[in-house]
């Protein structure tokens, strides 16, 4: 069953204990710079989470010249083959929200798995009360849902201006 | 390799615009941790020796930025800045939230050592094993938020984007707004808009090395834990537990605006002259509802997030934007001024945190000038312009005096102990009497006369850090948790975290986090009765040597401010008083139980004990030792 990680921005209080436990599982430290998702903050108060939202067209699957990157069938999340993966950085190029980037030691490229369907960033984010993410379903894939999940494939600081505006009531970046 | 630590620290000379990596010995982390116990051990070792001829704001201080084991570990990640403080003239550990302090570990560093002075306006930039120094003379002036912008744009525009690697997340930054460029005592080391290191001093530090701000960017992770599983389950064991401190997650600290005055009559009214109030528009309700436009908002790890953002969207003071404010700032900016509008309060909180401003410190000089002007002894001349209570406009005024060091604006800018010197001196009365301060550092919002609050009669009058509430010198010394009187804080400052994330959770738990990552295999025993008499005796030991502006006496000096021993004159407290007889029985039981004479003085076996003896010597040396 496809699923994907909705995102109430304005809920999100920058406290990245996302951040945390998606390099606990996936790299089995605390880092930062290589979670899948990360939360970026050019302005205090204006925090966007920032992680793939799996489009339905997977631009950076199709653009990948190694096919290293795949689809997995049973979530819809975008899985990459390191062992294919040279870190050309053509997803990232081709990601309407620049969201894959490389690894900062292995050179791979690194975007959400969405933990096999069971995503560590919303349990946490649920447990504590926060709601700035929360997982949603699909019983099949929709394309006409498309347009509202490419809505959250945005760079974070387009986001962040939004956000201003809603928060601040002007722009403050 | 050391568990928890990258083992190494980052030696900057702005003299000579150098930078080196110092290795940090495990001997040396085991014995101090980090942060601000292992501030005591480099400044004894550096500057102990000529400690009373070190000006404070002089070239040959240090400024020391400390993380610890537990940061980014324990929720709640903070950095130390410390040094020798140009408010105590002794060492204070000061403390700051933000994502600085994580992405400095990550980056590689355990802290940064800062020596010398700048000949022009400079910030440190580090990216990894990457560090300059570059200029910022485009930034020196400016004001909190425009300083963040610029230094944030700058670095984005040059790392933040690159073809084929994707995006890096911003750096952590630490900067001075206009008060610490000015070397105002009470300036802040400030950290996004709102977070700042006030206690000490630290932002007028900077601004007499000539240092604008440090841009930190790491893209390692965080050192690597003795126990990464063991670690992981103490981690989210301590989230669950901090879901249970509710008050402090939904109103944050500022529901202490009404409740410490009118709940346990110990909130600073009008300088202190009285500690109660019941005015209702104090009360969350109304912040919550006019002025907070996030409700939760935290720093690395936090589950607590009892920050609060208040932003004023019309009205004259429009575009003013600060935290909940916490209750300190109310208490000192709002209460201490007799100003209770929510509005106001968040403007003039939002003012100190784009002045650089220690909203405690400068809260408490302001309201001592209020009460000068309120006895006649300063008048529209001294002044300028009238300064009633509750005048948050007069208020605003001459904060940015003091930012600026703009006429009398220039005296109070040395902070309440030295301003009240110099006011004494020229006008021939003593006001010292009004000064509420301990050994130059104004005490917190908690008094100590209705016996309610946490702080006891001791709390500030004995505490190596004068009258930081956060390090109170409170009996005994075991509680059991990482609190604030000094035990606790010691540990939340040296393994470098916010105690407002150890309030609602068991010692036990906090100890074995700190076990299972660095695997020093330290016991609560250990640290109560080793750890916490080693830092204290160093801090109390340069304390007492001071100088070379300010010296302070053992006993005499360990006393309450003279306005603690009149009777509260409002509330359901009214006539409350410090009681002199308890307060020396609990001054001598303070000393005692740190193995110190009772002068508080640490005796020459304790030193010896604690493997201290060449502080010891050094006491000797100076005939302290009697």
């Amino acid at each position: 069953m496809p699923i994907w990680i909705a995102r109430d921005y304005p809920r999100c209080t920058g406290c990245r204990k996302c951040e945390i436990v998606c390099s606990l599982k996936h790299e089995g430290r605390i880092w930062p710079e290589a979670s899948r998702i990360r939360i970026f903050m050019y302005t205090p108060g204006l925090e966007v989470p920032h992680l793939c939202t799996q489009c339905m067209d997977y631009p950076c699957v199709s653009v990948c010249p190694f096919q290293a990157l795949s689809v997995d069938e049973s979530t819809g999340a975008v899985l990459v083959d390191r062992d294919k993966c040279t870190g050309c950085g053509k997803c990232i190029e081709a990601c309407p929200g620049a969201v894959p980037f490389i690894h900062p030691r292995d050179g791979y490229v690194v975007i959400c798995d969405l933990c096999g369907g069971d995503p560590e960033c919303v349990k946490v984010c649920q447990e504590v009360g926060y709601n700035a993410l929360v997982l949603a379903k699909l019983d099949k894939p929709r394309p006409d849902f498309d347009v509202l999940k490419k809505g959250y494939a945005r760079k974070p600081i387009d986001v962040a201006k939004d956000l201003s505006i809603l928060i601040y009531g002007e722009e403050v970046i | 390799m050391i568990y928890g630590y990258n083992g190494r620290v980052l030696e900057v000379d702005l003299s000579r615009g150098s930078v080196k990596e110092e290795k940090l010995d495990e001997s040396i982390a085991r014995m101090y941790i980090g942060g601000r116990g292992l501030a005591t051990k480099i400044l004894w070792d550096r500057l102990g020796r000529r400690w009373d001829s070190i000006d404070p704001l002089g070239e040959e201080n240090l400024l020391l930025f400390l993380a610890g084991p537990l940061t980014g570990y324990y929720p709640g990640a903070r950095i130390c800045v410390s040094g020798k403080s140009p408010q105590s003239n002794g060492i204070i550990g000061s403390t700051v939230s933000s994502e600085f302090p994580v992405e400095l570990r990550c980056a590689g560093y355990d802290g940064i050592i800062v020596s010398g002075k700048a000949e022009n306006p400079v910030y440190i930039s580090i990216f990894d094993d990457d560090v300059e120094i570059r200029n910022a003379s485009h930034i020196w002036g400016k004001k909190g938020r425009e300083t963040l912008a610029s230094l944030l744009k700058e670095w984005v525009d040059r790392y933040g984007w690159k073809p084929g690697r994707g995006l890096l997340k911003e750096p952590g930054v630490l900067y001075i707004g206009p008060a610490g460029e000015k070397m105002v005592r009470t300036a802040s080391v400030m950290s996004k808009w709102t977070h700042a290191a006030g206690y000490g001093g630290y932002g007028a530090v900077m601004g007499s090395k000539n240092l604008k701000a440090i841009v930190v960017k790491g893209t390692n992770p965080l050192p690597e834990a003795k126990d990464m599983v063991e670690t992981e389950k103490l981690i989210r064991e301590i989230w669950r537990l901090h879901l249970g401190f509710n008050n402090m997650r939904f109103r944050g600290t500022a529901a202490g605006f009404l409740s410490v005055a009118a709940a346990t009559s110990s909130e600073p009214v009008r300088n202190w002259q009285e500690e109660w109030h019941d005015r209702i528009e104090t009360s969350t309700a109304y912040y919550e509802a006019r002025l907070w436009v996030k409700r939760f908002w935290g720093d690395f790890g936090c589950a607590i997030t009892c920050l609060k953002i208040a932003c004023i969207k019309s009205g004259r003071f429009k575009g003013y934007i600060t935290d909940n404010p916490d209750y300190e700032m109310q208490a000192y900016l709002g209460a201490n001024l007799g100003i209770f509008d929510p509005e106001s309060v968040v403007y003039i909180c939002a003012l100190a945190d784009e002045l650089g401003l220690c909203g405690i410190q400068t809260g408490n000089v302001l309201g001592f000038a209020a009460e000068l002007y309120q006895r006649g002894i300063l008048d529209e001349n001294d002044i300028g312009f009238p300064l009633r209570w509750g005048d948050v406009e007069a208020f605003a005024k001459l904060m940015h005096m003091i930012a600026y060091r703009e006429g009398i604006g220039d005296i109070l800018a040395e902070g309440t102990y030295r301003a009240a010197r110099i006011i004494s001196a020229r006008k021939g009365v003593d006001v010292l009497k009004y000064a509420v301060q301990v050994k130059g550092v104004a005490v917190g919002a908690h008094g100590v006369r209705s016996g309610l609050d946490y702080t006891m009669e001791t709390a500030y009058a004995c505490s190596t850090q004068g009258g930081d509430h956060t390090s109170v010198a409170n009996i005994p010394l075991r509680s059991g948790r990482v609190d604030l009187r000094e035990s606790g804080a010691l540990f939340a400052d040296s393994a470098v975290l916010c105690a407002f994330n150890s309030f609602s959770v068991e010692g036990d738990i906090v100890f074995r986090l700190l076990n299972s990552v660095t695997g020093f295999g330290i016991t609560m025993d250990d640290w109560y009765n080793v750890y916490v008499p080693r830092m204290l005796s160093i801090q109390r030991v340069l304390l007492l040597i001071g100088g070379p502006d300010a010296y302070w006496k053992a006993v005499e000096d360990d006393d309450n401010p003279p306005r603690f021993y009149d009777p509260l004159p409002s509330g359901f407290k009214a006539g409350a008083v410090v009681d002199r007889e308890k307060f020396e029985k609990l001054r001598r039981e303070y000393f005692e139980s740190l193995g110190w004479d009772k002068r508080g003085i640490p005796r020459e076996d304790t030193l010896v004990k604690l493997g201290l003896s060449d502080v010891a010597d050094e006491l000797k040396r100076r005939n302290l030792l009697r």
